[in-house]
C-alpha cells in the first residue's frame, strides 16, 4: 500500500500483458490465422482481376491496407471473448485498478500479436504485387503505425459486441467506418512513397490519429465493457 | 486421478483483523421497467455471515453485484467503512473479493500463472510459495502447472476458490460457491467461512445447498 | 437546478408538458416547408448554369444538415443519459436515430439524382457524398447495435458509447475524406460551394433548412412521446390515461 501508485498500476499492467502474450504463444494458431488469411487474401486480387504487373503496382497500396484492416477485424472478435466467458474481465473490473489501463494492457497484446506481425509481414506481399521497392519502407511503417490505432478503435467495437450472442458481423458494420481515416492516411503514405511526394504529412497524421485513440479509446473501452459484463 | 481433497484450516491466511462495515440503504433494482428489489437495507459488519435467499430470477446475483460495486445501476446508497462506496473504491476493491458465476480463471493459464496475475492485478508481492499454499488448501498439489482448461470443472472452481486464502481480504461476495464441488469440499469450505468470520471478516453469499455452519445467520430474503 | 433536471427527465412530467408544445412544432414546420418548397421550387429563379435541376437543393442541403445535426443530437443525449442516468435523453436519442438514417438516405439519393444533370452519372465518389455514405453506416451501425441487445437498458447505454464515439470521428472522417478527395481530384465541381447565391434563390433555401429542423424537433417530440408511453405501459400514470381516453 505505500508503494505510488504509478508503480502498483505499472505492475498490473505488464502482467496483464505478459499474461495475454503468454496465452498466445501457447495457441500459435490464433497469431497465424490473420498472416495466413492477409496472404491468401491479398492473393486473390492478381487472380481475380489482372497478373499485369503495372496494374497491380497501382493498386498495390491500396490492397494491402485494405486486406490488413480486414485481416485486423478478424482477429478483433477474439479481443475480449475469452476473458469475458471465464469471468476474467468481471475480476478486473472489481480490481483496484482502472479497467482503462488494463484494457489498453489486452489492446498492446492484441496489436502485438496482429498489427506489428501483419506491418512486417507486407513486404513481402508488396513485392509479389509489384509494389515498388523503394516504397517498402514506408508500407511497413504506415502498416505498424495504423494497425495500433486500428487494434485500438477496434477495441471499442469488440468491448461493444463481446456479450453479445452472433456480434461478430455486427462487429465489422460498428468498426469499419471508424477505420475509414486510418486507411486513407495509411494508403496515402504508401502511394505519396511511390510517387516520390512527401510522406510525412500522411505518417504525422497517422501518428494523431494513433494520439487520439490512445487517449480516448481507452475509456470507450472501459465503459463498453461495463455495459457488456453488466449486460 | 487422485484427488486430495482435505481442507487444510487456514488460519495462517488470516493474519489481519479488521472492522469492516457495508451498509446499504433503501437498495433497488430496476431492470427493464421491473424492479428485482427495492427498498431494501443491509448492514454487513465484521463477523457477519450474510445469506441471501429466493427464487431463481429474484435478483440474488444483482444484489451481490450491487454490493461488490460492480453494477452502477442502483438505487439507493452504499457506504463503505462509513465513507460513500463511489469515493473510497480503491480501498474498498482492495478489501472485497467476490466469486461470481464464472470462475476468474483463464482456461489457458496455469493455476500458478492465474494466481501470480491476481496478485499483481492487486498489488501483492509475488510470492511463489503464498501461491503454491493457496492451491494446496484447495487440494490441487500436483496440478499447479497443468492449464485450467484440462481440469474438471470441480477442480476448475477450486482454482477459483483459491484466492480466498491467497490473500486475506476482510469482504467475501460469493455468489454459489458451492457449486460443482464434492461433499468433501463443501465440507471444508464451510470451516474456511467459519475460520474467516471469526477472525473479523464477513461473508455475504447466495446458495441453494443447505448451510451447516455453526455461526448465526444473518438473511436477506428477496421475491 | 438539480432538482429541475430530474423533473425534465421525469417521463410523466415530460409528457404532459411536451403536450402543449407538440402543436406549435409541427405548425411551424408544415407552414415554413410548405411555403418553402412553393417557393423554391416554382418562383426562385432558374439557375443559369444548371437550369431547373439545381432546384433539387431545396431537399438535398437540408437534408444533409440534418443528417449531420441528428448525430450530434443523438451523441449528445447518449451522453446526458450515461451521466445523469435521465431516461427520457435515451428514449429522445432512440426516436431520432431513423429519423437520421432515412435524412441520410434523402441526402444521398438525391445527391445521386442531382448527379445525373450535373455530372452524367448517378455516383461519383464526390468527398461530400462519400462523407454522407460513412455516416449512414454510422447510423445503421447504432440503430443495429441498439437492437442487438436483449435488455433494453443496455442496448441503450452501447448506442449511447456508440454515439459519441461516432461524433468525435465525423469530423476526422470528413476531414481525411476531404484530404483523399483533393488528392485524387484536385479542385472539381462540387454541387454546393457556389460564389454568391442570389437572395430569391438563398431565402427559400433558408426556409427549407429551418423547416427541415421544424419537422426534426416535432417529429422527435411526438416520437419520443410514444415511446414513453410504450415503456412506462405498466405505470399507474399511462393506465389512468388510458381509460380516460377509453
Amino acid at each position: 500500500m505505500a508503494e505510488p501508485s504509478s508503480r502498483r498500476l505499472g505492475v498490473a499492467i505488464g502482467a496483464t500483458l505478459m499474461r495475454d502474450l503468454k496465452r498466445v504463444r501457447r495457441r500459435r494458431g490464433e497469431v497465424l490465422n490473420p498472416l495466413v488469411f492477409y496472404a491468401l487474401a491479398v492473393s486473390l486480387f492478381p487472380i481475380g482481376i489482372s497478373p499485369e504487373a503495372e496494374l497491380l503496382a497501382v493498386m498495390a497500396p491500396g490492397l494491402l491496407w485494405v486486406t490488413a484492416l480486414l485481416a485486423t477485424l478478424l482477429s478483433l472478435d477474439g479481443l475480449f471473448r475469452s476473458d469475458f466467458d471465464d469471468g476474467s474481465l468481471e475480476q478486473m473490473m472489481l480490481s483496484p485498478q482502472p479497467l482503462a489501463a488494463l484494457s489498453i494492457a489486452k489492446v498492446a497484446a492484441h496489436w502485438l500479436f496482429t498489427g506489428l506481425p501483419l506491418a512486417l509481414m507486407a513486404p513481402l506481399l508488396g513485392i509479389m504485387l509489384a509494389l515498388p521497392i523503394h516504397s517498402i519502407g514506408v508500407l511497413m511503417a504506415s502498416l505498424a503505425l495504423g494497425s495500433a490505432s486500428l487494434s485500438l478503435i477496434g477495441g471499442i467495437g469488440a468491448a461493444l459486441t463481446v456479450g453479445l450472442p452472433r456480434g461478430g458481423v455486427l462487429l465489422s458494420l460498428l468498426v469499419l467506418p471508424l477505420y475509414i481515416p486510418v486507411l486513407i492516411f495509411g494508403t496515402g503514405a504508401v502511394q505519396a512513397a511511390i510517387l516520390g511526394d512527401a510522406v510525412l504529412p500522411h505518417l504525422a497524421m497517422l501518428g494523431a490519429l494513433l494520439a487520439a485513440a490512445l487517449i480516448l479509446a481507452p475509456w470507450a473501452i472501459a465503459a463498453s465493457l461495463r455495459i457488456s459484463i453488466n449486460g | 486421478m487422485a484427488l486430495s481433497v482435505e481442507f487444510k484450516p487456514v488460519f495462517d491466511c488470516v493474519g489481519w483483523r479488521v472492522l469492516l462495515s457495508l451498509q446499504g440503504r433503501q437498495l433497488g433494482c430496476e431492470r427493464d421497467g421491473r424492479w428485482l428489489f427495492e427498498g431494501l437495507d443491509i448492514d454487513v459488519n465484521s463477523g457477519d455471515i450474510w445469506h441471501v435467499t429466493g427464487p431463481n430470477g429474484s435478483g440474488k446475483t444483482t444484489l451481490l453485484k450491487v454490493l461488490a460495486g460492480q453494477f452502477n445501476e442502483f438505487d439507493g446508497v452504499l457506504h463503505w467503512q462509513g465513507k460513500p462506496l463511489g469515493k473510497g473504491r480503491e480501498h474498498f476493491a482492495s478489501n472485497m473479493l467476490y466469486l461470481g458465476h464464472l470462475p476468474g480463471v483463464s482456461a489457458g493459464l496455469t493455476p500458478l500463472e492465474n494466481m501470480a496475475w491476481y496478485q499483481a492485478l492487486y498489488d501483492e508481492r509475488s510470492d511463489e510459495t503464498q501461491r503454491e499454499d493457496a492451491l494446496a488448501v484447495m487440494g490441487l498439489e500436483g496440478f499447479e502447472d497443468v492449464p485450467v482448461g484440462h481440469l474438471s470443472a470441480g477442480q476448475q472452481r477450486r482454482v477459483a476458490l483459491a484466492r480466498l486464502c491467497l490473500t486475506p481480504r476482510a469482504l467475501w461476495i460469493l455468489d454459489e460457491p458451492f457449486t460443482a464441488i464434492d461433499q468433501a469440499g463443501v465440507e471444508a469450505l464451510e470451516a474456511q467461512l467459519i475460520v474467516h468470520v471469526r477472525a473479523g471478516g464477513a461473508v455475504v453469499m447466495t446458495t441453494h445447498h443447505v448451510l451447516d455452519i455453526d455461526h448465526p445467520l444473518h438473511h436477506v430474503s428477496l421475491g | 437546478m438539480w432538482g429541475l433536471i430530474h423533473k425534465l427527465g421525469s417521463p410523466k412530467w415530460f409528457y404532459y408538458r411536451s403536450a402543449a408544445l407538440q402543436p406549435w412544432c409541427w405548425g411551424a414546420a408544415v407552414v415554413l416547408l410548405l411555403v418553402g418548397s412553393v417557393w423554391g421550387l416554382v418562383f426562385a429563379p432558374a439557375d443559369y448554369q444548371q437550369g431547373n435541376s439545381f432546384r433539387i437543393i431545396y431537399v438535398h442541403v437540408p437534408a444533409a444538415f440534418l443528417a449531420q445535426s441528428v448525430f450530434v443530437a443523438m451523441a449528445i443525449s447518449g451522453f446526458v443519459f450515461m451521466v445523469w442516468k435521465i431516461k427520457i435523453a435515451d428514449m429522445a436519442a432512440a426516436a431520432m436515430a431513423p429519423l437520421g438514417a432515412s435524412m441520410t438516405f434523402v441526402a444521398l439519393f438525391s445527391g445521386a439524382v442531382w448527379g445525373v444533370p450535373t455530372w452524367g452519372t448517378w455516383w461519383i465518389w464526390d468527398a461530400r457524398l462519400t462523407s454522407m455514405l460513412i455516416l449512414l453506416f454510422l447510423y445503421i451501425g447504432v440503430m443495429s447495435l441498439r437492437g442487438a441487445f436483449s435488455r433494453r437498458d443496455s442496448g441503450a447505454r452501447a448506442a449511447s458509447v456508440l454515439a459519441m464515439v461516432g461524433v468525435i470521428n465525423i469530423p476526422i472522417i470528413k476531414y481525411s475524406v476531404d484530404w483523399w478527395y483533393t488528392l485524387h481530384q484536385p479542385a472539381s465541381f462540387t454541387l454546393t460551394s457556389r460564389p454568391a447565391m442570389p437572395l430569391e434563390m438563398w431565402l427559400p433555401l433558408l426556409m427549407m433548412v429551418v423547416g427541415f429542423y421544424g419537422f426534426f424537433i416535432a417529429l422527435t417530440l411526438t416520437r419520443t412521446r410514444s415511446e414513453i408511453l410504450r415503456r412506462e405501459a405498466n405505470t399507474r400514470w399511462v393506465k389512468a390515461l388510458i381509460e380516460e381516453i377509453n
